[in-house]
């Protein structure tokens, strides 16, 4: 993960750390919230203009990186769905004593199905643990990007980003 | 390989209608398809040979540009059949080098 | 002999944005296009844009392709398709066939946005059917809706690399890998996270050797290469692949261009050989004007801008707009273009575009 975006495609920790997009520590704690992994300059910004809690912020020049305002996202998770890179998820550290929920764009076919066992997968598309899926949303809002939501071992909030595209269980 | 699921273009309810003849092979097509694409959706990747060196060739830019997919389509040489569109009952060669005109009927 | 007021040359987003502005602006409008269908290189990209709500961020190219379609009807802009231009004669005089037959047309002005090809790569096994352009790929699943093969590895790490190896995966397909001549990744890192997600491994400094097969590709031998660029002796390593994609860059189609006799400057960053244009997007040649990916690699987004503003500035040459009207709406698109082309990825572009147009002011060659 040392490497960094421009060589693996991944962002690292630092550049991770380094974005704007990070909801802070403390608001990790209180319920689901947007988790923006933007760390490339490019113009965009459809992430500020779909948030109906202005919780979002790119202004001018649209390159800017998107700062998260934690204490106004509510999880609501439009912009997981509206955001063209596909590098918002939205998490949720404690759903339970023991799991957490991440939900993450998945434009794939077939798309799991809810209460079914999958692989989930971190940024490298490495297995790293077994989830459930407690739910799949696509509304014809989201234009063809479905969001899925698992639930998986707490430890693995901040890696689990998708899951493998074969095989559901 | 058709595909016929897909995440963002749907489903493709098109018909296989039309019946071409590729080298005395009857293959299944969707009419109006280009085609290269009915070729590619029945694995068929060699669709002539060079003049020289007997080579295969096959899809290269699939958009009209580089003349590597060119086939004897009905009695005619060097035809692209990646903007040439299929019609039912259309007779398709691999072409061996520069191909030979026939008589049209 | 048929004439028309503007013929615009290559109904893709340049050219038919171009010709949404001068039929709002009550001018008569030809385009003619050598394809079947209008959209070009648009209603390929299925994915969502980049930029704001004005350059219709979030929404999918081929929807913005519709919607051009759409208003290009709703204005009775004039489209001739399955009609490729093979030449621009003197006075304006276009010659084209259609049907096997040879037809031409006079223009008063003439825009031309006959976009980019795909560049070719050479090594052994590159004639073997199997190898293709990342375009073609494109092509083949996105319109065709079908896949060129079942194993792919992808040469080319640009956008085009990246999005291409993305859409091939949504079309059920198994990109193997990703290479990349250079050690960096070219592309945006969002469509390089979007395919790494998906367990898609990409190789920097890494170049094809060579793609083996009888008749077709059967394996790819991929090779690192060290900071001259040259390969390290065993570092070889065999991909089973049946079909591997060639994403090295586009350059434009600028034939139609060299034969009406424009100057041309060479810039490596926007593809190659480009025709000269001002801020109006006209060429040294009076009265003919160029947009899109003709005039530099660039995006689908800057294309239908700069066909916007050839639209615009082509308007106000035949007194469709006041001198004030046509500023007015000039300034308002070369704010968006500015907007797209800001950012480590887009200065580049922008740096070369100004380059290239402070040259019609009799400049230095770019070099």
């Amino acid at each position: 993960m040392a490497k960094g975006i421009k060589k693996t495609g991944i962002p690292s920790w630092k550049e991770l750390k380094a974005s704007p997009g990070l909801p802070d520590a403390d608001r990790l704690e209180e319920g689901p919230v947007a988790f923006i992994e933007c760390v490339q300059e490019i113009p965009c910004n459809p992430c500020e203009d779909v948030c109906p809690f202005g919780a979002i912020e790119v202004g001018s020049p649209i390159t800017n990186l998107p700062k998260l305002y934690g204490k106004k996202c509510t999880g609501c998770g439009l912009c997981v769905a509206a955001c063209p890179g596909l590098v918002i998820f939205k998490v949720h550290k404690n759903y339970t004593d023991s799991t957490s929920l991440v939900e993450f764009p998945f434009e794939y076919h077939p798309l799991p199905k809810t209460g079914k066992t999958v692989r989930c997968v971190n940024r490298e598309g490495k297995f790293v643990v077994e989830g459930k899926v407690v739910k799949v949303r696509n509304p014809k809002q989201f234009d063809a990007t479905p969001l899925i939501t698992v639930e998986v071992p707490k430890k693995y909030f901040l890696e689990v980003r998708s899951i493998e595209r074969k095989r559901w269980g | 390989m058709r595909v016929k699921h897909h995440p963002i273009l749907g489903e493709d309810r098109r018909k296989e209608d039309a019946t071409i003849i590729v080298d005395g092979r009857k293959i299944k097509a969707i009419a109006g398809e280009p085609i290269a694409a009915a070729l590619m959706a029945a694995g068929i990747r060699v669709f002539r040979k060079t003049p020289k060196k007997n080579q295969p060739r096959g899809v290269f830019c699939a958009i009209g540009r580089c003349t590597d997919c060119v086939m004897t389509v009905n009695g005619i040489p060097n035809v692209r059949t990646c903007v040439t569109p299929v019609e039912d009952g259309m007779v398709i060669e691999t072409q061996n080098g520069l191909g030979k005109w026939r008589e049209i009927r | 002999m048929k004439k028309t007021q503007v013929a615009i040359i290559g109904a893709g987003p340049a050219g038919l944005a171009a010709a949404i502005e001068i039929a709002r602006a009550g001018g008569e409008v030809t385009l003619l296009d050598e394809n079947h269908k209008p959209g070009g290189q648009l209603f390929k990209q299925i994915h969502k844009f980049f930029g704001s709500g004005e350059h219709r961020a979030g929404i999918r190219g081929f929807k913005i392709g519709e919607q051009l379609l759409e208003d290009t009807e709703k204005l009775g802009v004039n489209v001739l398709l399955d009609s490729p231009v093979y030449s621009i004669f003197e006075d304006f005089v276009i010659g084209y066939t259609h049907d096997g037959r040879e037809k031409a047309i006079q223009a008063e002005r003439i825009i031309l946005a006959t976009g980019a090809s795909e560049n070719a790569l050479a090594f052994p096994g590159c004639t073997l059917p199997g190898v293709m352009g990342a375009g073609a790929a494109q092509t083949m699943i996105n319109v065709h809706r079908v896949l060129p093969g079942k194993k792919i590895i992808m040469v080319g790490s640009g956008n085009v690399g990246l999005i291409v190896s993305y859409q091939l995966l949504q079309a059920g397909a198994d990109v193997v890998a990703l290479i990349e001549a250079a050690p960096e990744i070219g592309g945006y890192g969002v469509h390089a996270s979007k395919i790494r997600r998906a367990g898609v491994a990409i190789y920097t400094s890494h170049t094809i050797q060579e793609v083996i097969g009888e008749d077709s590709v059967e394996g790819a031998v991929i090779v690192g290469l060290d900071e001259e660029w040259r390969p390290i002796k065993g570092t070889e390593k065999f991909i089973e692949v049946d079909t591997v994609c060639i994403a090295v860059g586009l350059s434009p189609l600028a034939e139609l261009a060299w034969l009406a006799g424009c100057e041309f400057a060479f810039v490596p960053s926007l593809g190659g050989h480009i025709p000269k244009h001002d801020r109006n997007m006209e060429t040294t040649i009076k009265g003919l004007y160029v947009a899109g990916d003709l005039t530099g690699i660039e995006e689908a987004s800057s294309a239908m801008e700069e066909g916007r503003l050839a639209g615009i500035a082509c308007a106000e040459s035949l007194g469709l707009y006041s001198e004030e009207k046509a500023r007015h709406l000039k300034e308002k698109v070369w704010a968006r273009l500015d907007a797209l082309r800001t950012g480590p990825f887009g200065e580049k572009r922008r740096d070369a575009k100004r380059k290239l147009m402070d040259l019609m002011e009799g400049g230095a060659d770019i070099g």
